[in-house]
Parts: C-alpha cells; structure tokens; sequence
C-alpha cells in the first residue's frame, strides 16, 4: 500500500521512519476504494485518519531510492488491488515480530506474479472439461489472475452486503470476518470455491513476506530477518553440529550468485 | 511423416537413475545406446547460484511439464476421473536430463527381505486367513540375498555415506563406501530419546556424501557442504550422488551414448512379439523419429513405464473387476496425505539450527518394521521406519504452528516465527500394500499435447492403510514426549482422509509389476517384459508393493540386476532369461 501513497500527492512530502511497528494501522488508506478508481488522495479509512505517516522508503521526499519497479503490470483498477493491499496485511499483519504483508511488498510481488507465467496457469494441465471440486485454485477454469479479480471483488461485494461500506473501509473485525468466511468457504465465488481463492491468497501473501527479494517481496530481507533464516548461504558445514542457536546474516541472491 | 532412424544396440527412455544405470552397464561394455528424455539438458553449471525457494521449491521448476501431460485421478471404478492440472497441487516427478534423481532427497534404504517374497513370508508366519480379502500379496521372483550385490553396487556408484542397521546383522556384504553424514542437535535429541525407550536408531544412509569420493566407474562425487538446497534442488557442488554426476557421466566417457533431450517417447514400436524401437516426438520441432534397437529399455518412471505399455498395447491390461491381465496393476505409492504425514513437535525452550540442513541428514530406526512386529496383534500388515531428518527448513514452505493456532493472521504470524527453528518432526514410512481395484488404465477423455490418453489412476484408501499410520503417529508422539516437546501435533486420520489428488509421490509403484509368473506379473527379476523378449521395463513400476522406506536404493538394484540381463542378452543372442514358472501363484 505505502507504494501508492508515491502516486499520492497528500502524503509525499512525509518523512517517516520505514522501521515503525506501526504501520499496519495506515494501511486501510488505499487511495480510491470507491468506485472508479481515481486517486483520491487523502481518501483515509476510519483507523487511518489519526495517523497518516506513511512508511516507503520510495514515497518520502527524504533522499531515499524510489523503487521504480513498484508500480502495477496486473491490476487494472486501484480499487482492486486496495482490496489485496488490505486482504494480504490481514493475513500476516504488521507486529512486535516486525513488517507485515504491505511492508514487505507482498501486494507489488502479487501484481507481478499475476502478470506473469503463473498468473495465467502457463505450465498447468488446461484442457477441458472443468469438471469436479473446485476446491484447489488450479481446477477452476478461470487462470490465477482471475481468480484474483473475481475474488476480491466478491469480498468487497460482501461487504458492501454485510456492512454496507466497501472492505477497504470496512473495519478490521469486518474484514477478518469476510475473510473467515472465504477461508471456511461460506462464500460464492465465480468460478471458483471461495475457500480455492483464499488457499492461494494465502500461500501467495507467505511467498511474498518470505522469497528472496529479486521478487519484489521480503523487502530488505525483513520476512527473513523476523524469522532469522539466513538465505542464500553456500555452506552450513562449519556450525551445523553446534548445539546452541547460531543466529546469521541474510544473504540474498542478488549477493550469493555469481555475476 | 515418421523418419526411421540407423538401429542402434540399445534404445533407452529416461536418463534418471534407472536409465542412466542401463545406460552406463550397456555403454561400458561396448554396446552403442541412444537415450531418448522428454526434458531438457541440464548439467551441473545450471544449478549454480540456483538457491531460490520460489522457483524450484514452491514453482517446482524441475519438476515435469504438466501443460504437456498429467494423470487423470478417481477413487472408485463408477467415478469420472479429474486431471491433477498443477504443480501447485502435486509435483510428482522429474523431467529433464538425470530426471528426479537429480533434485531427490538421497535417502537410501535398501528393503527388507521380507518385502521381496511378501506373500511366502506372510503366510508361513500367520497363514493366509490374516490377508484381507481384496489386497493383493505378491512375491518378486527373487530374494533380498540375490539381490543383495546389486545394493551393494548402487551404494558403490553412489558413494553412499552411511552406518549399518543394528536390527539388520548380516545383512550386508560390505560397508557403505563413505562415513556417516554429520551429526546435529536435533539428531542428537531424537537418537536420545530413542535410546532411553530401548529402540536402535541409526544415522539415514545418505546421498549426499560425507566426503569427497570417487566411484568404481572413476567418478568424483564432492562432500556436501550442507548448503539446505536440496530436495527441489540441483546441487551445486557435486556433493550429490545424481545420475548427471555419475551414470550419466560414465556413459558419456565410453563414447557409445547419445543423449537426445526435448525427445517425447510416444510408442513402443513392435512387430510379431519383438520390439523393434521407441517412436518419439522431438518437440522442440515437432517432428517424430522411429529409432530401432536391438533391445529397448523403458526407464520413465512408473507412470510413463505404465503408460507406454498400455499405449503401444503391450501384455494384457489389468482388469479390475476379474484381477486378470496385469498392465496397471498394483499401484501402490508412499501418500503425501497419509504415510507422509508427520508428527511434529514444538519446543517452547529449545531452538534448533533448522534452516540449515541436507537432503538427507537424519536418524532413523527399524523397530517397528515387518519383521519386528507381530501382526496378530495388530490391525495392518507390514511395518513403517521412524525417523527425523533436518533438511533445512526454507521459510515459504515451512510455516508450521501448534494446534489450535489459526493458518493465517496475527497469532498465527507470531506462532509461525516463533516455532520457527523450535521444531522436531518425526516421519513414518510404512510399507503400502497392492488392493485390487487401485489400478492403472487409459482415460477415455483427457489427452496430452500430442492427442494419446492420459494415464487414469484409480486407488482408494482401505482401513490398514489408516491403521498403519495411526499406530506409527502413537509412536511418533511417544518419541517427542521422550524427548521434551512441549506441544505435539498428531494428523487426524479419520475415515474422510482419502486419496485425492495430493496423494501420489515420487514413490509410487507397479503397473508393470515382476514375479516368477507371467499370469501376475509383466516383467521377470531382471524386468524383462514375459511376452517380449527384448524389451525391459525398468523402474519403480516393477514393484508389487511398496516398502516400508524410500525406493531409489531399489530401483537402482533391479536396474543393475536388469542391464546385467540385458548383456547376457546381448551376448547371448536373446532368449528368455529366466524360465517361466508355470505354478500358479496367489
Ligand atoms: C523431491 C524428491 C525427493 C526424493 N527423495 C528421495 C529420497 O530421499 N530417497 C529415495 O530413495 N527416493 C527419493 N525420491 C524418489 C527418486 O527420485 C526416484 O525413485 C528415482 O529418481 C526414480 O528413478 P527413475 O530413473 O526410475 O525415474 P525418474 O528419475 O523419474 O526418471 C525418468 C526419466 O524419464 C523421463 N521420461 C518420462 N517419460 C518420458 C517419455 N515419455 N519420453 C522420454 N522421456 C521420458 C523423465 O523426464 C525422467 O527424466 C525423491 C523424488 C523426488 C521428486
Ligand atoms: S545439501 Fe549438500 S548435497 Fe544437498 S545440494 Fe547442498 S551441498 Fe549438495
């Protein structure tokens, strides 16, 4: 989400410090959750209007690299993938542990999967018929990419229904109760068990927190910093008979492979 | 057009273990042999710098093309079977030069003698009333002790790094080439344990080498420097016995090999009982080929091996409903939802190094194997190891919490990292039985790129195989309360646990199942095919059930055992190598 504060002209001038536990709180901002999707800059949700820092390192003015690969390949509407922003920091949120889904770039590294190969299920089996339980992402007809639309978009219809806001601004126990549903699979999707959906929401927002940053995600290494897994790291043979923990720098890819 | 291309001697499909040991045996000896791999080349170089979990460990990128061919999956004879469309649902097997082989695990077992005469063994001890009706017990036409020099071959070529058995004396020849694989803190903990409950723990036999060695072919296999990148992986320091490393290599050396990769077997070509050669599909140009052979060797795995018999219409398929025919019968496999199961174990005092690690590093033991128990006391036949291995947990994939904590959002976030590194699993592998309607055929509507019919599966799970593995988890937990985890998470194994489309593994066996009689069985002890005497069928496909630890040791034996029946063949002028046994068994 921080990254659409760069296409927000309210928040660019703000400095803040990329480390503060405190994000997640700002991250119902998502610009433009109504529909037509314009940047409405400053358009905060009810538990961000209190805190407006944002928290890039791309967005702040304050000398910092942008990331220029931060903008969207996948989604077409910002208002899609404000639903994704908020969908994935609700699976793995920001905490005391450190960053959470939007920090760590978890909806940038969903864009660009969707965008490629896999999003449009290149190296599955895809003849017809489609027949059967949909229970598993890859036996619907849809590919990921639109399971993704049809999904998020039936989230926040069940919002609008429920709570009659969309889930962007819903409030947090609104969206973990959407979700909940979608995870026990009391929903209907298109074309998909919304259960499937969730499944691969899931595991898409764990790829992103944890895969080596040449991805998108793991932003800084912080997804494996949390979790104090070393990376890419050519040998193990001096410590592996240790019996106390040995805590290790990361190492990406970026610095393991050879150029 | 099909071109028919010059005859060679021996015509190989697969370059994984199985055809790569046929490749090698066939090569050293003079005999010019071509081998036919649906997948890419691929060589030590492209795995350098590979250490990237997306990639090969959750996008499976090693593993076979699903958008050119998959299994088609039901449980029961009246259901439409349903395609598994993804890697993401199940990565089963290989594809490309050295096949699974080359990102495989290497734990290497060698199976008990009881396996191999299954049915014999069972009834002397608890006569044939204890057998259920509907499981299919069958011996292989051979015994652990013939087979016991070709293990010992495997091991050689592989340089395996191991200790022996305690509860197996006498069973070897010879020790492993190299020593066991270092030892760890959770290693220590489980051998502990097991100790203090009288069980006899020994280190996993391993593939990826202790140290540096070189094979009776010449081969150097580099120590393992315990890099974590293992299964899924290639390995970039040579430090893994693969078949690119080894058999492969050695085929290449002799000059007498041609590795033609992207080359799609499609038939077996044969002509008044006499195979001729394999056609195939080079699909990086869509042309087909008949290359000829004198012999030709069907090394694919057991699935292609299955599949291409029933294909080029070769020995009579399996019919469930009579049990007659035997193409496709006693499919038996390691699941994933069920033998592969663990219980694992969470310590809120202790942290482990578990992000380091190898494919094969761990401790396992044999007290609850066939031979150990006693089955008139039980609810299953056969028996399961137990055992631990740290192959360096990578952080995508290993995400596992206490029961009771949700799969996703806060508590979750923080369970996950907190148990992170403070885990012990224990692993059951139990021997999986042959039941009568779990079966191999020809789907009537799915087809793969080049329009043949998928292969069908149909299995379903029976109440012994819930019993085995319920029992195996009683024991699993016992071992972690010895060893102090705090909370233990047991698989609930309940009547709806069943087959699905995650089940089968890279160990799965039968379709082209041997024995000592051409009524039950496809293939002779040295997988040559009963009706056709120049054709070899090799590999997991052979087995008429599945033991109670990893395959590869025995897949590796039968194909020494089986290139030594092809020279013979060879020199010999043809002829069935093994006399038919006309006494109807089972
Ligand atoms: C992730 C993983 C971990 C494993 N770990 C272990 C372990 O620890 N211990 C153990 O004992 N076993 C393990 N195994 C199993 C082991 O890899 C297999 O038992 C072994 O590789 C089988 O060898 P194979 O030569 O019979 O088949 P494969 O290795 O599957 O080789 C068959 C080859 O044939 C090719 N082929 C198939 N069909 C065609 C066709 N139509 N035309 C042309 N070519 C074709 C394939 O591309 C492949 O290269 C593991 C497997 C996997 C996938
Ligand atoms: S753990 Fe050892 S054998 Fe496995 S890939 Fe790393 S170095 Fe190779």
């Amino acid at each position: 989400m921080a990254d659409n504060n760069s296409n927000n002209p309210k928040n660019t001038n703000e400095v803040t410090d990329p480390g503060r536990r405190s994000f997640v709180k700002n991250t119902g901002i998502a610009v433009g959750g109504v529909a037509g999707g314009a940047l409405l800059g400053g358009l905060f949700s009810s538990r961000s209007k209190n805190d407006s820092n944002s928290n890039t390192a791309a967005d702040k003015g304050s000398g910092k690299e942008k990331r220029y690969e931060e903008a969207r390949m996948y989604f077409t509407r910002i208002a899609d993938f404000a639903i994704l922003e908020q969908a994935v920091e609700r699976i793995f949120p920001e905490d005391d542990n450190g960053p959470g889904a939007i920090e760590l770039g978890v909806p940038y590294y969903i864009d660009k999967q969707l965008a490629g190969p896999y999003g449009s299920n290149v190296g599955d089996y895809r003849q017809g018929p489609f027949i059967g339980s949909k229970a598993a992402a890859s036996d619907s007809s849809l590919d990921r990419g639109q399971i993704f639309i049809n999904g998020l978009r039936t989230m926040d219809a069940e919002s609008q229904k429920r709570f009659d806001t969309n889930f962007v601004k819903a409030t947090e126990d609104q969206q973990l109760e959407i979700m909940t549903d979608f995870a026990d699979d009391k929903v209907e999707v298109k074309g998909i068990s919304s259960k499937g959906f969730f499944n691969l929401l899931r595991s898409t927002t764990l790829e992103g927190a944890y895969c080596d940053p040449l991805y998108g995600g793991n932003r800084d290494m912080k997804g494996w910093k949390m979790k104090e897994y070393p990376g890419a790291i050519a040998s193990y043979a001096h410590m592996i008979e240790e019996d106390q923990f040995v805590k290790m720098d990361q190492v990406s890819l970026t610095d393991y492979q050879p150029k | 057009m099909v071109k028919t291309l010059d005859k060679v001697d021996a015509v190989v499909v697969g370059s994984g273990w199985a055809g790569g040991i046929a490749a090698a045996e066939l090569t050293k000896k003079g005999y010019k042999v071509v081998g036919l791999e649906r997948g890419k080349a691929q060589k030590r170089e492209d795995f350098v710098g590979a250490k990237d979990e997306l990639r090969y460990d959750v996008r499976k990128l090693m593993f076979q093309e699903l958008n050119k061919e998959t299994l088609t999956i039901r449980n029961t004879l009246d259901e439409t079977a349903t395609p598994n469309r993804s890697n993401d649902t199940n990565a089963i097997n290989g594809t490309a030069t050295g096949g699974s082989g080359v990102h495989w695990n290497g734990m290497v077992y060698r199976w008990l003698p009881t396996d191999f005469e299954m049915h014999t063994k069972t009834v002397e001890k608890y006569g044939e009333k204890i057998i259920p009706k509907d499981m299919q017990l069958q011996d292989w036409g051979i015994t652990y002790d013939e087979l016991e020099k070709y293990y010992d071959q495997f091991e050689k070529t592989a340089g395996i790094s191991g200790e022996p058995d305690p509860l197996r004396p006498g069973q070897r020849s010879d020790d492993y080439p190299t020593p066991p694989m270092k030892e760890t803190d959770i290693i220590r903990t489980f051998t502990k344990a097991a100790k203090e409950l009288g069980y006899h723990p020994y280190r996993i036999a391993s593939a990826n080498i202790s140290e540096t060695y070189t094979n009776p072919d010449g081969e150097t296999i580099n120590g393992c420097v315990y890099c974590a990148f293992c299964e899924a992986f290639g390995c970039d320091f040579g430090a893994k016995a693969d078949p690119i490393a080894t058999v492969l290599a050695t085929a290449h050396k002799s000059g007498n090999y041609e590795l033609r990769n992207n080359s799609y077997a499609v038939r077996i070509i044969h002509e008044n009982g006499k195979a001729v050669g394999i056609k195939y599909v080079d699909t990086e140009t869509g042309e087909e080929f008949i290359q000829p052979a004198d012999i030709v060797v069907v090394a694919g795995f057991t699935f292609t091996n299955t599949r291409l018999m029933l294909l080029s219409e070769i020995g009579k398929p399996y019919n469930p409903k009579d049990g007659t025919g035997v193409i496709g019968s006693h499919l038996t496999a390691h699941q994933r939802n069920l033998t592969h199961t663990r219980v694992r174990g969470f310590f809120d005092e202790k942290k482990f190094n578990r992000y380091a690690g190898t494919g094969a590093l761990g401790v396992t033991m044999d007290d609850f194997n066939v031979e150990q128990l006693d089955h008139t006391k039980l609810d299953f036949l056969h028996g399961f190891c137990l055992r631990t291995s740290q192959r360096g947990d990578r952080p995508i994939t290993n995400n596992h919490v206490p029961a009771g904590v949700p799969s996703w959002g806060k508590e979750f976030k923080d369970k996950s990292i907190f148990y992170a590194n403070r885990r012990i699993d224990v692993q059951q592998q139990n021997g999986a039985l042959a039941w009568r309607e779990n079966y191999m055929d020809l789907d009537p509507t799915y087809t793969d790129i080049f329009g043949d019919p998928l292969l069908r599966v149909t299995s379903k799970f029976h109440d012994q195989d819930r019993n085995i593995v319920r029992y195996a988890h009683q024991r699993g937990k016992e071992l972690l309360e010895q060893m102090g985890a705090d909370h233990i998470n047991i698989p609930e194994i309940t009547e709806e646990t069943e087959f699905d489309k995650t089940s089968l593994s890279d160990h799965t066996g039968g379709g082209v199942v041997m024995g000592d009689n051409p009524e039950t069985s496809a293939v002779n002890n040295y997988s040559q095919v009963w009706d056709m005497d120049n054709l070899f069928v090799v590999g997991a496909s052979s087995f008429p059930l599945m033991g109670s630890s990893n395959p590869t040791a025995t897949v590796g034996a039968l194909a020494y055992r089986a290139a030594e029946g092809m020279i013979k063949f060879l020199e010999n002028g043809g002829g069935q190598l093994v006399k038919k046994e006309e006494t109807a068994k089972v």
